[in-house]
């Protein structure tokens, strides 16, 4: 035991009542901010029994919603990991001009409020916007529509992946590259042989946070969508309009449902992590 | 392969890293760039690589312009400051990299390959470990590997930048020997940089001092240590106590301490004296002995001149015993340059 104790004590370690007290705030700040919300929503959804939580999250309007939030999260997600991958190796291994410029811009979707970027959409693609004319003569509808809710999406979620390689890339450097390219790799070959298996955690990590956003997005979404029931309802819009009809068993449902669908990206990246162990800390150098 | 340059220039941003370098180098000699940080050495071994390309003049191989010929076509082999292994394969695919990516006619089987790779492992005395990741290697060993990588595509020219620079002090040693082995047994024209003189002199056909984006002097390790062109050269190869004073009739002389500087230009001027050069000599200028220790079979000396200026002397080991209060000296030899 008092082995232990000797191996244990570290210079920096502080004292017992300081320790207690830091991880009690900790704990009392997660219990109210986390998991008592997250407790909430299933005791809400299971009030009238699982039955009647079943039924309302399996009814064609939840089940279209559904639906609509897993393709748009399908298009958007692997559209942003790949323009996140090329826009992060583009900064962090080469020098050019406007970089700046570039960074500030993929920064843009986290500074402006989604319901902006709602609206930029309906003014460009809507009926009164600048190209609704042409759109409407070639029977193309973006708003209102499903086309819509994708591009906002695409939109908001634009930043998560390529702000996640950025850092990591930076700091591997081009000396892997420089090494490859020296012995006779082309551009392509280093690419995929050198520079992404390097970065796959962080590309990993990236999709998943873009993946959840996406399956979140509310505010640009709610604007482009026309909350037209079965057809342009992602899974928080229906949670809200049921919540507005004051059918809370439905909405925490369908609230449910959507934290579940968090929770599976989280075990998975867990698994993940578990079944190739300690390589996400090899990504640094 | 023979190597030139020729008046080669390299700006980043205003800054000169390359200022109208010229130098040949012999087909399977072993050349060092020795300098001190920010004097373009690694800027001048890139620009060989073909990672880096000149804002003004050329490089050749054997006598054919490759200025702006890519570093894959330059068939070099690059030995990076930090090994720049590919984390995420093992020993065997780093080493195999240069030849995994050949097409068409070049391409070679699997099992040549793997032969390729385990007669590489044995060269650098790493057999057995070919299917561990760099994490799992020691520095010494990954430096091995970053060499084997290197020689594997069979490269024209072998460069290699502070090769030595991570590892320590006893690991260098034997490595130095190990690269001096691998050039010996492969006759690969060699060129790498170092700021360390000590491992430029032991290891080096030919040493060339760079300074300030130039090259201060050419040669081989005893002409640059015996024979110092400049000022810089002598300051930087080998100890030395220096001196600025004036030169008139042939003698030099700063305060008490005089030194010959037979065939110098009258006038202001630098003075190096090598601490080995300093003897006891009752005709000499006199100086007070601070500290005297016993170094290996010489005595190391700290003395300071009648007007506060410090110098060390080496000396016999015998002699040790003489090093005491106030002794007089003067200097066997001394490298005088104007000012």
């Amino acid at each position: 035991m008092s082995r232990d104790k000797h191996t244990a004590r570290r210079a920096t370690d502080d004292p017992l009542w300081a320790k207690c007290l830091l991880i009690g705030l900790v704990l009392a700040f997660l219990a109210l901010v986390l998991i008592l919300p997250l407790v909430a929503v299933f005791a809400e959804a299971l009030r009238k029994g699982l039955g009647a939580a079943i039924e309302a999250a399996s009814n064609p309007d939840a089940l279209a919603a559904v639906k609509l939030t897993l393709l748009t999260a399908a298009i958007a997600v692997p559209f942003n990991a790949v323009f996140g991958l090329c826009a992060a190796w583009a900064i962090a291994k080469h020098e050019f001009r406007g970089k700046a410029l570039l960074i500030t811009l993929i920064d843009l979707p986290f500074s402006v409020s989604p319901v902006v970027a709602g609206l930029i959409y309906v003014l460009i693609f809507g009926l009164q916007g600048w190209f609704g004319d042409w759109l409407v003569d070639n029977d193309i509808k973006i708003i209102f529509a499903v086309p819509g809710i994708v591009l906002a999406t695409v939109f908001v979620t634009f930043p998560f992946v390529a702000r996640e390689l950025i850092p990591l890339m930076q700091e591997q450097g081009v000396s892997e590259e420089e090494a490859a390219v020296s012995m006779g790799a082309s551009g392509l070959y280093t690419f995929w042989r050198v520079t992404a298996p390097n970065v796959r955690w962080g590309l990993l990590y990236g999709v998943l946070l873009c993946n959840a956003r996406a399956m979140g997005e509310f505010g640009a979404v709610s604007v482009v969508s026309g909350h037209i029931r079965g057809l342009t309802n992602t899974m928080p819009l229906h949670v809200e309009i049921l919540y507005n009809e004051y059918d809370f068993v439905g909405a925490f449902a369908v609230a449910a449902l959507l934290c579940l669908l968090a929770v599976v990206t989280l075990v998975l990246k867990t698994m993940l992590e578990i079944a190739q162990p300690g390589v996400r800390g090899h990504g640094g150098h | 392969m023979t190597i030139s340059i020729r008046s080669v220039e390299k700006k980043f941003g205003r800054y000169p890293a390359l200022n109208k370098v010229d130098l040949e180098i012999a087909d399977g000699e072993l050349l060092a760039l020795l300098g001190p940080s920010g004097s373009g050495k690694t800027t001048l071994l890139r620009t060989i690589a073909g990672l880096e390309f000149p804002d003004a003049g050329q490089v050749l191989f054997d006598g054919e312009d490759v200025t702006f010929a890519s570093a894959a076509a330059r068939r070099v082999g690059f030995v990076f400051q930090q090994y720049a292994l590919f984390k995420h394969m093992t020993v065997a695919k780093n080493i195999a990299f240069g030849l995994d990516v050949r097409k068409g006619g070049d391409k070679r089987s699997k099992d040549e390959i793997a032969r390729r790779v385990e007669d590489l492992l044995k060269l650098v005395e790493l057999e057995g470990l070919g299917k561990r990741y760099p994490s799992q290697l020691s520095g010494g060993q990954r430096q091995r590997v970053a060499l084997s990588r290197a020689l594997a595509v069979q490269p024209s020219v072998l460069l290699l930048d502070e090769p030595f620079g991570a590892l320590d002090a006893t690991v260098r040693k034997s490595l130095r020997r190990e690269l001096r082995r691998v050039h010996d047994a492969t006759g690969v024209t060699t060129i790498f940089v170092t700021h360390d003189q000590e491992e430029a002199l032991e290891l080096a056909d030919r040493v060339a001092i760079l300074n300030q984006g130039r090259i201060e002097q050419l040669g081989t390790p005893d002409q640059v240590h015996d024979h110092p062109e400049t000022a810089f050269v002598c300051g930087f190869v080998g100890e030395a106590n220096r001196f600025e004073g004036h030169v008139s009739g042939g003698r030099f002389a700063a305060g008490s301490v005089t030194l010959p500087a037979a065939g110098a230009a009258d006038g202001p001027a630098v003075a190096f004296v090598r601490p080995h050069d300093l003897v006891l000599d009752d005709a000499g200028f006199e100086v007070r002995v601070e500290r005297a220790h016993v170094q290996g079979p010489l005595t190391a000396v700290s003395a300071t001149t009648l007007d506060g200026r410090r110098l060390d002397i080496s000396a016999a080991r015998a002699d040790a015993a003489r090093f005491t209060g106030s002794v007089k000296l003067s200097a066997r030899k001394a490298h005088v340059y104007a000012a």
